[in-house]
């Protein structure tokens, strides 16, 4: 049988042909929680009546969403989940260490892992060739004890990329392309699977963003081969060893197949209050924005800095706008640091904020003023997403959130130069 | 069998809508949680929703984050059944393991306010006057087993394991 990523991955779990559509019991690699989803899944397994994990070092406890905590009922959320790893061993990521999944692609995932998480961006851990999937704190419960969970193996719709980007357009706007084109249920149960000659030469990055964005389309999980630049990103990660050869076979059966030319698309903004509601940016733009934030599991990676930065340098963010930005992990905070881009963005009137979710779930550090616009890097512009149903959320690629920064209003990063 | 008055919703229901962000340090205690259940959807719902009413959707009910807190405060609520054309792939998952049961359903006739009877073994559900019958998507076997339990929490701690055969 020809093969998709997802067909592979799962067969070589389950040691044995699996077929899409067929429901199976999957050993998983990590199971992993955070703190929005971890407290429950805590109790369901106190219900289960199972205190011990399957494997100490395959389950991981986040604290990204509410971190540092700001209030005390999640200050004691949080004090649930610490108990429960000092009590179980399995490992915890408290606040300033960064989002689940920036820290599951920098630190624990390998290429051919099955992953499951409670929450719905697990998928972004794809971009590593592994079938990582977002599920509630219930499976993810009993995952964490068993060590496996059940799935319909799922078909898959490829996304075969060519070309270039033209300048001032990045992955960011390529996806929210890609999700206005079969909107927010176009690939609903189904994996996406991006390959072609422009995947073999985008930074992983830039696939992180990809994956990520997957479950926007409806998707259980977004995948991507691995190859030399996914063994080269491992090996700056200190975990060269990790790299295994993971690709679909040529010829392996799509439900439906994308073709996209990179140069076809040019920055792209999602507005309120829908991710597939998509628009070029010069038809928004000039939308006056109260707050712009830089960060999230999306676009909160060094690359992401680097260029908001290399806008940021030498302008002044907007009187009456507000600039948060947040790095995806203390490794990110820490290379934006020794790059002097913290400094740039600091002195251009930046607000940093500890790595982390930051504003994007509404529930701290950002939250939106009744009838206010943000212009946010994050992957979701739902009613009520940042805190305040009386909000406006567009969502758009760090270059267009930095430079609208800079106006005050959503503009048009290829006028940078101009 | 399940018979209750309609709370009808439309398109892109997200869980965002159900249970908001901004309640996010309620997530440890449901019971307050609930009584926000949905209000930035329906400012009504909250205060007037009935043990055994049905909440009838469009497209693609529950979208977006994978928070299991959405279907338990629906749950909590009283609502005893969900139908949408379609949803959300973790919704539904997170829907049947906690024993929210829910139909995949052609829901475009169904309006505000009527009393639906449904059989959930069969997938049919009719209105009272008997007007109209609609066909559901059925729920898969081994999905209905853990209904059956009260979700996968009594399901896994009877069988010790899935299933699926």
């Amino acid at each position: 049988m020809k093969e998709t990523l997802a067909i592979k991955i799962l067969s070589s779990h389950c040691k044995k042909q699996v077929k899409a559509g067929e429901l199976v019991v999957v050993p998983v690699d990590w199971a992993i929680t955070q703190d929005g989803t971890g407290p429950l899944a805590v109790q369901q397994m106190e219900q289960l009546g199972l205190d011990g994990v399957f494997d100490q070092k395959r389950v991981i406890l986040f604290i990204d969403h509410s971190a540092p905590s700001p209030r005390k009922e999640l200050s004691d959320a949080h004090r649930i989940l610490r108990s429960f790893a000092e009590k179980t061993g399995a490992m915890l990521s408290d606040i300033g260490e960064g989002v689940c999944h920036q820290r599951l692609v920098e630190d624990f995932v390998r290429p051919a892992d099955v992953v499951i998480g409670a929450d719905s961006h697990t998928c972004t851990s794809g971009a590593l060739a592994a079938f990582s999937t977002g599920m509630g704190s219930t499976d993810v419960a009993v995952g964490m004890a068993l060590g496996k969970t059940w799935m319909k193996v799922p078909e898959t719709i490829r996304i075969e990329l060519e070309g270039e980007f033209s300048p001032w357009t990045y992955a960011k706007d390529l996806m929210l392309f890609i999700i206005g084109k079969i909107r927010a249920d176009g690939a609903t149960y189904m994996a996406l699977e991006f390959g072609g000659p422009a995947i073999d030469s985008m930074p992983m990055s830039d696939r992180i963003t990809l994956t990520n964005m997957a479950v926007e389309a409806g998707a259980k999980t977004g995948l991507i081969a691995s190859d030399p630049v996914c063994r080269e990103y491992l090996k700056e990660h200190g975990r060269g060893d990790d790299y295994q050869e993971v690709f679909p076979d040529p010829g392996a059966e799509y439900s439906r197949a994308i073709e996209i030319d990179l140069a076809d698309i040019g920055p792209t903004v999602a507005c309120p209050h829908r991710v597939d509601n998509i628009c070029s940016v010069e038809k928004i733009a000039g939308k006056k924005v109260d707050q712009v934030y830089i960060g999230t599991c999306t676009n909160g990676r060094i690359d992401d800095l680097r260029v908001a930065a290399s806008i940021l340098k030498g302008r002044r963010v907007a009187r009456n706008t507000r600039l948060i930005v947040v790095p995806a992990s203390k490794r990110t905070f820490m290379q934006a640091m020794d790059e002097g881009i913290i400094r740039d963005m600091v002195e251009a009137g930046a607000v940093i904020l500890a790595p982390g979710c930051g504003p994007c779930v509404g529930i701290h550090e950002g939250i939106l003023g009744e009838g206010e616009v943000c212009l946010s890097t994050q992957n979701r512009n739902f009613l009520g997403r940042m805190g305040n149903t009386k909000g406006y959320i567009y969502l758009a690629s760090p270059a267009t959130a930095a430079f609208s920064a800079t106006r005050g209003a959503i503009a048009d990063p290829r006028e940078v130069l101009s | 069998m399940i018979s209750g008055r309609v709370w009808r919703f439309g398109d892109d229901i997200s869980t965002d809508l159900i249970a908001p962000g901004r309640l996010f340090h309620l997530r440890t205690n449901l019971p307050e949680l609930a009584k926000h259940v949905l209000e930035d959807a329906d400012p009504d719902f909250p205060k007037n929703v009935r043990p055994g009413d049905i909440i009838v959707a469009g497209r693609n009910f529950g979208l977006g984050s994978s928070r299991e807190h959405a279907p338990l405060i629906i749950k909590m609520s009283g609502i005893s059944a969900v139908l949408a054309k379609s949803f959300a792939r973790i919704f539904y998952r997170n829907a049947i393991n906690i024993g929210l049961p829910l139909l995949e359903v052609d829901t475009d006739h169904i309006q505000d306010g009527i009393v639906l009877d449904i059989d959930l073994n069969k997938g049919i559900v009719t209105d009272k006057e008997k007007t109209f019958t609609l066909s559901a998507i059925p729920i898969p076997h081994f999905m209905i087993r853990i209904l059956e339990e009260g979700g996968l929490v009594p399901y896994i701690k009877k069988y010790g394991d899935f299933c699926l055969d």
